[in-house]
């Protein structure tokens, strides 16, 4: 039987069809990536079974936002500006002693990966409270200023302890500067403070 | 010897397009790739991201549910007025439908995929955070703690 030739089928209007999913899909894209802070929050606990932890007050660092956005670091007025310093200078120094209430205490703890040893980990807990009524655009950025300091304190320990910038640690050492300096942030829940 | 013509008659020969149908396939599939189809239409307006420095990525798209608060847009001004209001997938809804949206978030998901789930909170800069405490409130009654506030990096 002789073989029938197929036509060969034209393909220059392909480069057409191409060229008009390429436009559809050009249109319909949005790059946009999720990007922002990522937070955990504090599980639900009903107010009936809600317990009063005792922080000691000089391991909390307090800043708080009032409805009209000013902040107030520990008590004292203060500008956003300041908040990082401070807050990595509270990170970043601790004492027992009870009478000396500037810096948080610490305990000892022993962190295989740093080298063996008893390792000081601070109990500092950094307590955001804000109103009701303060922006949301404060708010956030009183949240980047703490875990920024979080962050310049961690690297800080990491160039020290392994020489490297905390970005670049492998997940062991990663999580050995964690466990040195927790992330504690408490948010209480804003009342209507007002003021 | 060779001679050199110089009665310029001779026409370039015309550029082969025979290359240009995989030049546009390849970026087609570029395109393609890189598209994520938005799944609702925005009810409010866009939401103005605050700024901030301190940005992760999310990863895992499919595992992100969004929660958009921003004032609704010019069209549903009359229904819903002017304050910052809360949309879940594509309708405007009240605080305390959070945890059905969630709990639904969920249900459509791969039960071993549900931990790794997380929030993505994309309100307007200019909200009061009266409405963004009731939304936390919510997740956390609901049990879904990973929370990521959107914000555009800072210049």
């Amino acid at each position: 039987m002789a073989r029938r030739l197929v036509p060969e089928i034209n393909s220059s209007s392909m480069a057409d069809i191409a060229f008009m999913l390429l436009i559809f899909f050009l249109v319909a894209t949005t790059m946009e990536t999720d990007k922002g802070l990522s937070r955990t929050l504090p599980p639900y606990v009903p107010p009936e079974e809600q317990e009063e932890i005792k922080v000691i007050e000089k391991n909390l660092f307090v800043v708080f936002l009032n409805k009209n956005d000013n902040l107030m670091i520990e008590k004292k007025p203060a500008h956003i500006n300041e908040l990082r310093e401070r807050c990595v200078d509270f990170l970043m120094h601790m004492n027992n002693n009870s009478e000396d209430n500037t810096y948080p205490g610490y305990e000892t703890q022993d962190i295989s990966m740093l080298g063996g040893g008893q390792q000081r980990v601070t109990k500092a807990i950094v307590s955001i409270q804000n109103d009701r009524g303060s922006s949301y655009d404060n708010y956030i950025e009183v949240q980047n200023e703490v875990v920024a300091a979080y962050n310049i304190v961690r690297d800080t320990y990491a160039r020290k302890f392994f020489n490297k910038k905390f970005d670049d640690l492998n997940e062991d050492e990663y999580n050995a500067i964690k466990e040195l300096i927790p992330q504690k942030i408490s948010e209480a829940e804003p009342k209507n403070i007002g003021g | 010897m060779a001679k050199i013509r110089k009665d310029g008659k001779k026409t370039p020969p015309p550029i082969s397009t025979a290359s240009l149908p995989d030049i546009v396939f390849m970026l087609l599939f570029f395109f393609m790739v890189s598209t994520t189809m938005r799944e609702s239409s925005l009810m409010v307006k866009k939401p103005m991201l605050p700024q901030a420095t301190e940005i992760t990525k999310l990863e895992k798209k499919s595992l992100v549910s969004n929660i958009y608060v921003a004032p609704p847009t010019k069209e549903y001004e009359s229904i819903y007025g002017t304050q910052p209001v809360i949309q879940l997938n594509d309708a405007i809804e009240e605080v305390s439908s959070i945890p059905q949206f969630i709990q639904k978030e969920r249900e459509a998901r791969n039960p071993n995929e549900r931990p790794l789930m997380s929030v993505s909170l994309k309100a307007d800069s200019d909200t009061k955070m009266g409405i963004i405490s009731d939304v936390k409130m919510e997740l956390r009654r609901i049990n879904s703690l990973k929370l990521n506030y959107a914000a555009r990096e800072k210049q």
